[in-house]
């Protein structure tokens, strides 16, 4: 009897040896990033099996701080949430643009995303994709919703809803006509537009719906019109327009606040190379266009744009006209201190009565 | 004699490595963590300022105050609710339904709690299945917001919890005697007077041990606050996570964790001592 379990308990690590043998990269993303479709492309192409966890930018983070960046082979931090993270913990690698094929990128984003994500002169990251925070309104019921004041209006009472993250604070820094990222270099100015902040959505709680946790509540929410004005990506605008088309994502007056995702190294990285080549693979055209029909979502790839499913591009010319596109307030990159502040009005909010 | 202690230490090393290295040695790194703070030049100090931070501001301890509340709300509705299941399992049911009936409870365990506060949020919202009957049925004239709010969050916190309490209540129950209670019966005591002389005294080990794990489960829920609370539902655990995750202050979560342990064995403590009991004779 004790024979066979001490055989069984050595075959089941043997297994697991066999398992490990594959070359696998260790992808850490976004839901909806890495479609299967590309995935099994890219196993087809390379030989390389992608393994995909799903995150958003605070768990990402948290996560690659536990292991001091190793676990995973590429990640996909925001832009804005680099450089900060980098000088404190360091936790990824600098890029080797050598082995990046630069011609897939549209130029001015790779180079906004080199200079912003700079730290101790070396560059760590490429841009991926991008969009937008906005309002996504249902114009049947809210018309004439077009500013982030609208999230404070006493007549869509019980029907608003948004997420209390930094993105919201931020819109209704802008609401209140400040510019917030102007003050970031200003802690004690960007304290007090944080105090008036939160007295403002203190007192607009009574109006809140409810304070959406992920993407798919606030789609629910929306597309059952239980909820008539959100703060939200676009993307989950023009999901809900498909079904309904009173509903739409509008880049809001004071200008949508633009952010864009990337793909950075962590620091103990197992196997860089195959990091490169998923970079070089999925910006490719038809790669990445397959990703913007299928998550609604624009990328950094040059040429992209022709493959992409024409009713995706009519929802990006209804909600961008030029001049939304102009007005997009592109997130820079935030200083370490201001998050703790943040933390903490958004804790004093969510408790408030 | 001597081969079996062999195997008994070869039995026990997976056990201890497992307590050492996954519960033990973390709980250390978390112990150092949370005196680890950073001076103004931004230089790593030891300190007590992530403890000191807790009382000082009252948003965190109030916090900590309003969660232990309902947490306590939650277990004493989960008693009441629970007694009279249990007793009718253990002693009222056939033979033969007992086993089906225990089935029945844990059923729905086997499905994952996220899994089932999603069921309870589709039942319960406005556009729900329950509203949509209630409307069809005239009812009601306007679909109500049964979602967000905190009796629908206590609600769930009993539901996923339910189970924890029963179990322990069953297992002292059988162990009751039927005689006693039909000679209280035969003395013509009331059916108040059987509960509250025979049946709870008899069952306190049972009652304390239910208490205290679904109290503890409620205390470190993080799934049913956040997903069925309403906007005002900041519960500890939640801010635990702010702490770890938005603010990327370890230090402070980490001394949030442990206030949580201290905090909730001094409740556990408190109530023992009150209902006269030992930790060791609940747990036996």
């Amino acid at each position: 009897m004790k024979k066979v379990i001490v055989l069984a308990s050595l075959m089941l690590f043997a297994f697991a040896g066999v398992a490990q043998a594959a070359e696998t990269l260790k992808l850490l993303t976004w839901k909806g990033y890495a479609p299967k479709a590309l995935i099994d492309k890219f196993e087809k192409e390379t030989g390389i099996k992608v393994e995909a966890t799903y995150s958003n930018n605070e768990e990402m983070i948290a996560k690659l701080r536990a292991t001091r960046g190793a676990g995973f082979d590429l990640a996909q931090p925001s832009q804005d949430r680099i450089s900060s993270v980098q000088a404190k913990f360091k936790i990824y690698q600098p890029m080797d643009y050598s082995k990046i094929d630069a011609d897939l990128f549209i130029p001015s984003m790779l180079d906004a995303v080199k200079k912003n994500t700079l730290v101790k002169g070396k560059s760590h990251a490429v841009p991926f994709c991008w969009g937008t925070s906005g309002l996504v309104v249902n114009s049947a019921k809210a018309p004439g919703a077009s500013s982030y004041k609208d999230l404070l209006n006493e007549k869509y009472k019980g029907r608003v809803t948004y997420r209390l993250k930094r993105p919201t604070l931020i819109a209704m820094g802008f609401a209140l006509g400040y510019n917030p990222f102007e003050l970031y270099s200003d802690p004690k100015a960007y304290k007090m537009m944080l105090d008036k902040i939160e007295k403002t959505l203190i007192a607009a709680k009574p109006l809140v719906n409810n304070y959406y946790a992920n993407g798919d509540a606030a789609l629910a929410s929306i597309r059952s019109e239980e909820v008539y004005v959100a703060m939200t990506w676009e993307s989950i605008g023009w999901k809900a327009h498909a079904d309904n088309k009173a509903i739409d994502y509008i880049a809001p007056k004071e200008g949508a606040l633009g952010w864009i995702d990337t793909f950075a190294i962590p620091a103990k990285a197992e196997n860089v190379d195959a990091a490169y080549k998923w970079i070089n693979f999925i910006l490719k055209p038809e790669n990445a266009a397959y990703f913007s029909s299928q998550e609604n979502v624009p990328t950094a790839s040059k040429g992209a744009n022709k493959f992409i499913k024409p009713e995706v591009a009519a929802n990006f010319e209804r909600s961008f006209p030029q001049e939304a596109i102009d007005n997009i307030k592109w997130y820079p990159p935030v200083p370490a201190k201001l998050e703790s502040m943040e933390g903490k009005t958004l804790d004093r909010i969510k408790a408030a009565n | 004699m001597k081969g079996s202690r062999i195997v008994f230490w070869l039995f026990l090393a997976p056990v201890l490595v497992w307590l050492l290295l996954l519960i033990v040695l973390p709980h250390m790194d978390l112990l150092i963590m949370s005196f680890r703070g950073e001076n103004d030049y931004g230089d790593p100090v030891w300190t007590l300022q992530n403890y000191w931070n807790f009382f000082r501001e009252p948003i965190y301890w109030l916090t900590f105050v309003r969660t232990a509340l309902y947490s306590v709300i939650t277990t004493a509705l989960t008693l009441v609710i629970g007694l009279p299941v249990s007793f009718h399992i253990a002693k009222i049911a056939r033979h033969k339904l007992q086993s089906t009936l225990s089935l029945l409870l844990l059923l729905p365990f086997w499905v994952s709690e996220l899994v089932r506060i999603y069921g309870w949020m589709i039942l319960l919202r406005e556009s729900g299945v329950l509203n949509f009957f209630m409307l069809k049925l005239g009812i009601i004239k306007t679909p109500i917001e049964m979602l967000y709010n905190d009796a629908t969050m206590i609600m769930g916190l009993v539901y996923t919890s339910m189970l924890f309490m029963v179990v322990p209540l069953i297992s002292v129950m059988e162990s009751l005697d039927d005689s006693l209670i039909e000679a209280a019966y035969d003395l013509g005591a009331s059916r108040l007077v059987i509960w509250w002389d025979i049946i709870i005294p008899h069952c306190k080990p049972g009652i304390s041990s239910g208490c205290i794990v679904v109290f503890m489960l409620a205390l470190g829920n993080y799934l049913t606050p956040n997903l069925m609370g309403g906007k005002n539902s900041l519960w500890f655990t939640e801010q635990i996570y702010n702490q770890f995750i938005a603010s990327f202050n370890w230090s402070q979560g980490s001394a949030f964790g442990f206030l949580l342990l201290l905090l909730s064995s001094l409740i556990i403590w408190v109530g023992l001592k009150l209902s006269r009991q030992k930790l060791g004779e609940v747990a036996s």
